[in-house]
């Protein structure tokens, strides 16, 4: 029944059950400086296939503005996306120009229906309850590596249609992906 | 973030100042408290309860106002790996709502912010043993109980893989982690039933008061201490480590004739359960916690508690037999005549088998409330240890 193998799945379980809770867990940033890049609360939407997203809080303590350019993961290519009213009304989504800039000391709400991370064609069903990590790298080539868990989420129309045009939030009348258990 | 963190202190006190108020009020003798602080103004909302701990809160916890019990199926195909997954999913979410915080993807994250001492309680029917392939691990004691000839039990209300008993001083708090709870689980499981339940509110009655059902009779008076008798309700670290801080949860769902108990008059009311309707006293007493004169005779030498009186009948001569029970009241005005009230009878006790049984056995054979009481529904459950710092629920089980 569950199309998910569990032995490609045992390692990222075992990498949870090293972690003392489900926070993002975060590695040393790639340049030397005062403060950090974190991230609370994240998470990614679950899915079998196709598109999917990542949300969650980050904070940049440091004494200078962040900027993130670009986003990657083990399990798909990603883009930093933002969710913005096109000319006639309708809301699209689509790739942040810029990226994100954090000012110092200044945090960025990523949620559904607004700024988020967009895993772009996942390679392997993302199970709810699963762990997903995936690294941010700023424009001086700064990254962090960050671990998230996956949650079932079907609000705020967040219907990712893989191989579609990103000049939509999705359909709602487009049935939730089937999901492995 | 600081602000989160604020809130977060400020909710422990809360929880303190409920327990303090009823130190003060000197009740509470049979749960669980904590000890004094000053409340604030807004104190039943603001409280919260522990989440981790050697024992799963919601059993010795003093009971809140309002519960739902939501027992689920597991899914075809969902084994140890994907329960696994379910409870790190479940954890979080808990953590978080008993905490007075927003579960991970909430979509109402305000009506997270009054706790209202919420506890939601994990327990596991016998289909996860089977399901994680830990059939050698199920405790004798966790199974169906056997046919009584008084139960007329619905397939609706009965069994269950996996149960949540959802627990708040505040109706909001429960139906949001409920449904919050619920809509995490949509891959693992399905609703089986949902049971809902009210006792008084907070600040109706005195603290400690024992709770009265909707036949108007104080229902529970004689319920062991958790703190002095925690030996019958839990299990210690001798048994399975995931049993340890754990226990078993019997969940009866009575209805009550309450058209019929009209007919009865007061006198016939206080005979068929041998204890005084305005106060609880035995008919041989005059105080509430007095002990009933189970051999006292009236005038004509007939006992003055009756022979199937149920005070005599829910009765255990052995100490060691006794079991906590933690019931709520149900009123359903959906549910077909003679359906609509009742009591989710809930009890928690060590073993099943040596505790539950023989009182239910006693009160099958002969209580004169069974007149107006109906078994119709049933389930027992295993109640896992709490979770220690860091840990899973039910991770001493799954592995």
């Amino acid at each position: 029944m569950p199309r998910l193998t569990w032995a490609r799945l045992a390692p990222a379980l075992a990498m949870f059950l090293a972690l003392t809770a489900c926070q993002s867990s975060i590695s040393e940033p790639a340049s030397s400086t005062t403060g950090d890049l974190t991230m609370t609360d994240a998470w990614v939407k679950a899915a079998d296939s196709g598109m999917t997203a990542g949300f969650g809080t980050l904070t940049n303590t440091t004494d200078h503005t962040v900027t993130l350019v670009s986003a990657s993961s083990p399990v798909s290519p990603m883009e930093l996306h933002e969710v913005v009213a096109n000319a006639s009304g309708a809301t699209v989504m689509q790739p942040k120009v810029g990226g994100f800039a954090l000012p110092a000391g200044s945090s960025l709400t990523l949620a559904p229906g607004g700024e988020h991370l967009m895993f772009m064609t996942i390679s392997t069903p993302l199970a709810p309850g699963a762990e997903v990590t995936f690294t941010v790298r700023a424009d001086d080539d700064s990254t962090w590596t960050f671990t998230a868990p996956v949650r079932t989420f079907t609000g705020a129309k967040e219907d990712y249609q893989s191989g579609d045009s990103m000049n939509g939030t999705g359909d709602p009348s487009n049935p939730a992906p089937t999901m492995t258990p | 973030m600081t602000d989160g963190l604020d809130r977060r202190s400020f909710l422990r006190g809360g929880a303190a100042a409920v327990g303090g108020a009823a130190l003060g009020a000197g009740g509470y003798a049979t749960w669980d408290h904590v000890s004094q602080q000053p409340p604030p103004p807004d104190l039943v909302g603001r409280s919260v309860e522990p989440f981790r701990g050697k024992r799963q809160a919601g059993v010795g916890t003093v009971p809140q106002a309002f519960a739902t019990w939501v027992a689920y199926d597991l899914l075809p195909g969902v084994g140890r790996e994907a329960l696994t997954r379910l409870m790190r999913i479940w954890t979080d979410d808990i953590e978080r709502l008993t905490g007075g915080r927003p579960g991970l993807t909430d979509s109402e994250p305000e009506l997270a912010k009054v706790p209202a001492r919420l506890t939601v309680t994990l327990g596991y029917g016998p289909g996860v043993f089977t399901a994680a392939g830990l059939d050698r691990d199920r405790p004798p004691w966790l199974a169906p109980l056997p046919a009584f000839a008084i139960d007329r039990l619905e397939d609706r209300w009965t069994g269950g893989d996996l149960v949540l008993q959802i627990c708040a001083d505040d109706r909001l708090a429960v139906a949001h982690a409920a449904r919050l709870l619920s809509k995490e689980a949509t891959t693992f499981v399905r609703t089986r039933w949902t049971q809902q339940g009210f006792r008084a509110s907070p600040g109706a009655t005195p603290p400690g008061a024992t709770m009265r059902n909707l036949m108007g009779q104080v229902d529970g008076t004689r319920n062991p201490d958790v703190r002095t008798d925690a030996g019958l309700i839990w299990h210690d670290a001798s048994g399975p480590d995931w049993l340890s801080g754990g226990t078993s949860m019997v969940i009866r769902r009575i209805a009550m004739d309450l058209d019929g108990w009209d007919l009865v008059d007061r006198e016939g009311r206080e005979f068929t359960i041998g204890r005084r309707l305005a106060d609880g006293a035995p008919l041989t007493g005059s105080r509430e916690h007095d002990e009933p004169d189970l051999g006292a005779k009236d005038g004509l030498g007939l006992p003055v508690i009756d022979m199937a009186a149920h005070l005599r009948r829910a009765r255990t001569a052995d100490p060691s037999a006794r079991f906590l029970r933690r019931g709520y009241s149900f009123h359903d005005p959906g549910e077909p005549a003679g359906r609509q009230s009742g009591l989710v009878f809930v009890t928690f006790q060590r073993d099943v088998l040596a505790q539950y049984l023989p009182v239910q056995q006693s009160l099958a054979e002969l209580d004169l409330l069974n007149r107006w009481t109906i078994p119709i529904g049933s389930a027992v459950f295993a109640i896992p240890g709490g979770p220690r710092s860091g840990e899973l629920l039910g991770a001493r089980l799954l592995g």
